[in-house]
C-alpha cells in the first residue's frame, strides 16, 4: 500500500470557496477511511483552459497527492465523476517515477561527493558512505513492499 | 530509367544525381550506392538531402540534466509543441528518444487536463 497517486481535477470557476473546501474535506475523509494518506493538497487557482469544457473557459485547478491502494483511487474517481461541479480529473501514478527520481538524485549526490579532489580523510569517508547508503537503500526497498 | 548503382530507389533521383541523395535521404538505413560520395555524419537532427553539416543538436534534457518531466510544467512542454498544438518531432528539437517519449506522454496527459490544447486553429 505504498502507491503514490496525483489526482488533479478541475472545478467550475463559479463554485464558491466553501463548497470547494467541503468537497476537499469529503475526499479527505474518504481517503483516510479507505486507509490512505493525503500527502498534499494544493489549490492551484483559477486558470484559463486550453479548450472550453462545457460552457466554461476558465477553471479552478486542485491537486491532491495521495498514498494508498488502487481501490481507494477507484472510489475517489467515482466520487469525482459524480460530483457535478467537477469538470475533469486525471489520476497519475507517481511511485515508480518517484523512485526513479530519487535514484537519479542519489546518483548525482554521490557523484558530487566523490568528484571534487578531496583530502585523504574525505576520500576514505566518501567511499564507505556510498556503499553504506546503497546497503541502506536495499533493505529499505523490500521492507516498503511488504508494508 | 537507367539506374547505374542498382539500388532500389523509389525517389525520382535521376541517374546522375548521386551527390545529394534522394528526397527521402538522411536515414542511416539507406544502402550506400557505390557512386555516392560518403556523406558527412550529420547530427541526429540533420535534415536529409543537404550537402552541408547541420549543427549538431543536443538534447535539452540531457544537457541540463532535467530528470522528471511532468504534465504540470506547461511552460517546459510548450517548447515542444508547435503553434498548431501538434507535438514537434525530435528531429527538429534535437531531443533524444528517451526524453522525447517522456515529453510526449506528458503532453498527452496535459492535453487531457486542459493545460495544453489538442489543436489550435
Amino acid at each position: 500500500m505504498q502507491r503514490i497517486y496525483e489526482v488533479m481535477f478541475i472545478v467550475r470557476p463559479d463554485m464558491p470557496e466553501e463548497e470547494l473546501d467541503k468537497l476537499i474535506v469529503a475526499l479527505d475523509s474518504q481517503v483516510t477511511g479507505a486507509g490512505g494518506v493525503v500527502k498534499a493538497k494544493e489549490k492551484m487557482g483559477k486558470r484559463r483552459l486550453a479548450y472550453s469544457l462545457g460552457r466554461f473557459q476558465d477553471g479552478f485547478y486542485v491537486l491532491l497527492t495521495l498514498e494508498g491502494g488502487g481501490e481507494m483511487v477507484h472510489e475517489i474517481e467515482r466520487r469525482l465523476r459524480v460530483t457535478e461541479p467537477v469538470l475533469k480529473f486525471i489520476t497519475v501514478r507517481m511511485d515508480e517515477e518517484q523512485k526513479r527520481l530519487d535514484k537519479m538524485k542519489k546518483l548525482r549526490d554521490a557523484k558530487k561527493r566523490t568528484v571534487p579532489p578531496p583530502p585523504v580523510t574525505a576520500e576514505t569517508a566518501a567511499a564507505p558512505v556510498a556503499p553504506a547508503s546503497a546497503t541502506e537503500a536495499a533493505p529499505g526497498e523490500p521492507a516498503s513492499v511488504t508494508a | 530509367m537507367p539506374e547505374p548503382t542498382g539500388r532500389s530507389s523509389t525517389g525520382h533521383s535521376g541517374g546522375g544525381h548521386s551527390g545529394g541523395g534522394g528526397h527521402s535521404g538522411g536515414y542511416q538505413g539507406r544502402s550506400e550506392g557505390g557512386a555516392r560520395p560518403p556523406r558527412p555524419a550529420g547530427g541526429p537532427g540533420g535534415p536529409g538531402g543537404r550537402k552541408f553539416f547541420r549543427r549538431k543538436k543536443v538534447c535539452k534534457f540531457c544537457v541540463e540534466k532535467i530528470d522528471g518531466v511532468s504534465y504540470k510544467d506547461v511552460r517546459l512542454l510548450q517548447q515542444f509543441v508547435a503553434e498548431s498544438g501538434k507535438i514537434v518531432p525530435r528531429r527538429l528539437t534535437g531531443v533524444c528518444t528517451r526524453h522525447q517519449r517522456r515529453v510526449s506522454a506528458a503532453i498527452k496527459q496535459a492535453r487531457n487536463i486542459a493545460l495544453l490544447p489538442f489543436s489550435n486553429r
